[in-house]
C-alpha cells in the first residue's frame, strides 16, 4: 500500500470545474501530443472544448448535433493515427452513438478518447434527458474500452496525460459544477490503479468521480462520531484495481460504495461483483437507485436522490455499526 | 498485365479483361457461400462488377502494403456483401484464393463482416448497416490534415441509407467541402423483407431519387449501370474529376445479377444454393451472360 496523499482541508481547498480543467488541459497536451485532435457535437462552448477551439482552430472540428458520426469520423481519423477526443454531454455519447462506438471503436480497438460531460446528475437543472446514471455500466459492459472517472480538476489533467501515453479506446467521466480540487498539482495518474486517500479501520468507503469528495467529506463527519473510515478512491473503473478492493474489504470488514451513477452496473455493481467473487464482505451501495432525475438545484438534488455526503455517511455508520 | 500485379495505372485495364474478372469474381462468389453454407448471395453479386472496377482500375493501392499510408482507402459500409469484397481482394493478390474456403469458419479472417483487426487491406470494420461513411468522412478529413493526396471511396446499399447516420456524414462532408471522398450506391432496389402497401405487398422499393436527396446535402452526383463496365469508367472518372464537393456515384444495379435464377428475387439475400443450383449457376457465369438479363 502506498503512502496517503497529504489533502486539503477540504473547506479549503480552491473550487475548479472539471470542464474547465478538461478544455485547457486539452490546449496543454497538443503541444506534447501533434496527434491529438478535437471533435465536438456543437456543445463546445459547454464542454470547454471552446478553449481548444480557439488556441488550435486547425486541429478542432465541429461535427453538429449528430453523435453517431461524430463517433465515426472520429474513428476514421483515428486509423490515420490521430488521436481525436470527442467533446460532447456524457448522456448523448453513452447512449445515442452506442452501437458506433462498439462497432468502429471499440471492436476495432482504435484509439478514440471518448469524453462525456455533464456526467451524473450534477447538469445545470436540465433533468433526466441530459442526466447520465448509466454510463459507467454501459462502458464497463464494453470490451476493450477503458473506463475513467476522476475526482477532481488536478486528477483529470494527471489523468489525461495518462490518457495520451496509451493507446486504449477510452470513456473519460466529466462533470460540469465546480468542485473542490484535492489533488496536488504534480500529481501522477496511473490507469487501473485506485488511490487510498484516507485509512481508518471501521469501515470502508470505496467511491468514484466526484463522488469521492462527498465519501471524503462523510469520513469528517464519521470521525466527530468515533469512527474510523477508509476512502479508497477508484478513478479507473475498467480494468478495475481488485486489489485495491479486496484488500481494503479485508482490513474494514465492511464496506459502502459511492458514486453519482447507477449501483445497477457501476461502482456499487463492479463492487459487489469483485468482493463476492474475492471476500465476501458486507457491502452497502449509495448511489442511484434504478430510477432517473430531475430537474432542480444540486444541493436538493443530492438530497432528494440520496447523493449527499450526509447519505454516504450514514450509510456508513450503519455499516460499522452492523458489524460490531 | 496480370491481375496480381501491385499498382495499377487507373483506367487502363480493358473493359473485356475486367468482364472475365468479374465473371471469374461471381463464380467464386456462388462457390464459397455453397461451400460454406452461409452468407449473402444477392448484394455481393450486385456489388460485383463495381468492385471489380475500383479494386482492379481504380485504387491506388498494394496488396503487398495493406497499410502504406498513402493508399486509397475503402470502406464496404454494406458489410454484409464481405464474400464479393474478400473474392476482388483475393484475385488482387491480397491473400491466397484458397483462404476463401475458410469464410465464416472458426479462427478465419475472413469474418461474417468485413474485420480491419482480422484481415489487413480492410481499412474499417463494418457489418452494423449505416455506418461506414461517417469513418470515410474521417479519412477524407485526415487526408486533407496530412497533406496526403489519396481518395476514400465508401460502398453504401440503398437499404442502408434509410439509416439516419448516413445523412449526418453527408451533411458533415459537404460542409468540409471534401472532394477527396466518394460515396458508391449500390441501387438494387431489393430489401431484405419489404414494405406493406394498400392490397398487398412489395418487396421492391420504389424508385424514390436517391441522386436528388444526395444533391440535397450537397453531394455531386453521377448516375451509371453498374453493371456495365464501360459505364462505370465513365462515372468514376467523372467523380474524381468533380471539385469542390463529395461525389455519390448512383449504380443502378440488379440484386443477384448474373445468375438467371436469382436476379431480381430477394429469396437469394443469403440463402445457400443446393448443389444443383451451384452447377446451374456457374454454368451460366462461364457460358457468359456479361450483361445478364438486359444484354
Amino acid at each position: 500500500m502506498s503512502a496517503l496523499l497529504t489533502l486539503p482541508k477540504l473547506t479549503d481547498a480552491p473550487q475548479v470545474a472539471m470542464r474547465d480543467a478538461w478544455g485547457n488541459g486539452l490546449v496543454e497536451l497538443a503541444k506534447d501530443y501533434p496527434e491529438l485532435l478535437v471533435l465536438d457535437g456543437d456543445l463546445a462552448n459547454s464542454t470547454r472544448a471552446d478553449t481548444f477551439a480557439a488556441a488550435y482552430p486547425d486541429r478542432f472540428f465541429e461535427m453538429g448535433i449528430a453523435e453517431q458520426n461524430l463517433v465515426g469520423v472520429a474513428s476514421g481519423l483515428a486509423t490515420l493515427g490521430y488521436v481525436p477526443w470527442i467533446s460532447t454531454f456524457a448522456a448523448f455519447l453513452a447512449k445515442r452513438a452506442l452501437d458506433q462506438i462498439r462497432v468502429v471503436v471499440a471492436q476495432p480497438h482504435l484509439n478514440v478518447k471518448l469524453c462525456g460531460s455533464y456526467s451524473g446528475i450534477l447538469t445545470g437543472k436540465t433533468g433526466k434527458t441530459h442526466q447520465s446514471v448509466e454510463d459507467i455500466a454501459v462502458f464497463r459492459a464494453m470490451p476493450g474500452v477503458v473506463t475513467i472517472a476522476p475526482a477532481d480538476a488536478n486528477e483529470l489533467r494527471a489523468a489525461m496525460r495518462a490518457m495520451m501515453e496509451d493507446d486504449n479506446p477510452t470513456y473519460l467521466r466529466l462533470t460540469r459544477d465546480p468542485s473542490p480540487v484535492i489533488f496536488p498539482d504534480d500529481y501522477r495518474f496511473e490507469i487501473g490503479k485506485a488511490v487510498l486517500l484516507r485509512e481508518g479501520g471501521d469501515v470502508g468507503i470505496i467511491s468514484t468521480g466526484v463522488q469521492t469528495i462527498r465519501a471524503l467529506e462523510a469520513a469528517e463527519m464519521l470521525a466527530e462520531r468515533g469512527i474510523a473510515a477508509s476512502v479508497l478512491h477508484v478513478p479507473t473503473l475498467k480494468p478495475l484495481d481488485v486489489e485495491a478492493i479486496v484488500a481494503l474489504a479485508e482490513r474494514t470488514g465492511t464496506t459502502v460504495t459511492a458514486e453519482d451513477h447507477s449501483i445497477i452496473g457501476g461502482l456499487g455493481g463492479a463492487v459487489a461483483e469483485t468482493l463476492a467473487e474475492h471476500r465476501p464482505t458486507p457491502l452497502r451501495r449509495v448511489g442511484w437507485h434504478d430510477t432517473y432525475g430531475e430537474s432542480g438545484p444540486n444541493d436538493a438534488l443530492l438530497e432528494k436522490y440520496g447523493l449527499s455526503s450526509r447519505h454516504v455517511a450514514e450509510a456508513a455508520e450503519a455499516a460499522a455499526r452492523a458489524k460490531s | 498485365m496480370s491481375a496480381h500485379a501491385t499498382q495499377i495505372t487507373p483506367f487502363t485495364r480493358s473493359l473485356d479483361e475486367l468482364a472475365a474478372l468479374s465473371a471469374e469474381t461471381r463464380r467464386l462468389i456462388v462457390e464459397t457461400i455453397h461451400h460454406a453454407g452461409a452468407g449473402h448471395l444477392g448484394g455481393p453479386l450486385s456489388a460485383t462488377d463495381l468492385l471489380v472496377n475500383l479494386y482492379f482500375d481504380v485504387l491506388n493501392i498494394d496488396p503487398a502494403r495493406p497499410h502504406w499510408e498513402e493508399r486509397d482507402r475503402f470502406i464496404l459500409s454494406k458489410g454484409h456483401s464481405s464474400i464479393a469484397l474478400y473474392v476482388v481482394m483475393a484475385l488482387r493478390g491480397f491473400f491466397p484464393r484458397e483462404e476463401l474456403k475458410t469464410f465464416d469458419q472458426i479462427d478465419s479472417r475472413l469474418q461474417g463482416h468485413p474485420c480491419m483487426k482480422s484481415l489487413p487491406g480492410i481499412d474499417m470494420s463494418t457489418g452494423s448497416l449505416g455506418q461506414g461513411l461517417s469513418p470515410g468522412v474521417g479519412m477524407a478529413l485526415g487526408a486533407r490534415l496530412k497533406g496526403l493526396p489519396f481518395r476514400t471511396w465508401v460502398m453504401l446499399g440503398d437499404g442502408e441509407i434509410q439509416e439516419g447516420q448516413i445523412w449526418e456524414a453527408c451533411f458533415t462532408a459537404a460542409r468540409y467541402e471534401l472532394d477527396n471522398l466518394t460515396a458508391i450506391l449500390d441501387y438494387n432496389r431489393l430489401p431484405q423483407f419489404g414494405w406493406p402497401q394498400t392490397g398487398g405487398f412489395t418487396r421492391s422499393r420504389p424508385i424514390d431519387d436517391p441522386a436528388a436527396k444526395f444533391r440535397a446535402f450537397g453531394w455531386h452526383t453521377v448516375e451509371c449501370n453498374g453493371h456495365d463496365h464501360a459505364d462505370i469508367r465513365r462515372a468514376f472518372q467523372a467523380a474524381l474529376a468533380h471539385r469542390g464537393q463529395p461525389v455519390c456515384v448512383i449504380a443502378h444495379t440488379v440484386k443477384g445479377k448474373g445468375v438467371s435464377f436469382m436476379e431480381g428475387d430477394f429469396n437469394w439475400h443469403a440463402k445457400v444454393p443446393t448443389d444443383e443450383q451451384r452447377d446451374q449457376a456457374i454454368a451460366e457465369l462461364t457460358a457468359g451472360r456479361p450483361n445478364g438479363r438486359e444484354g
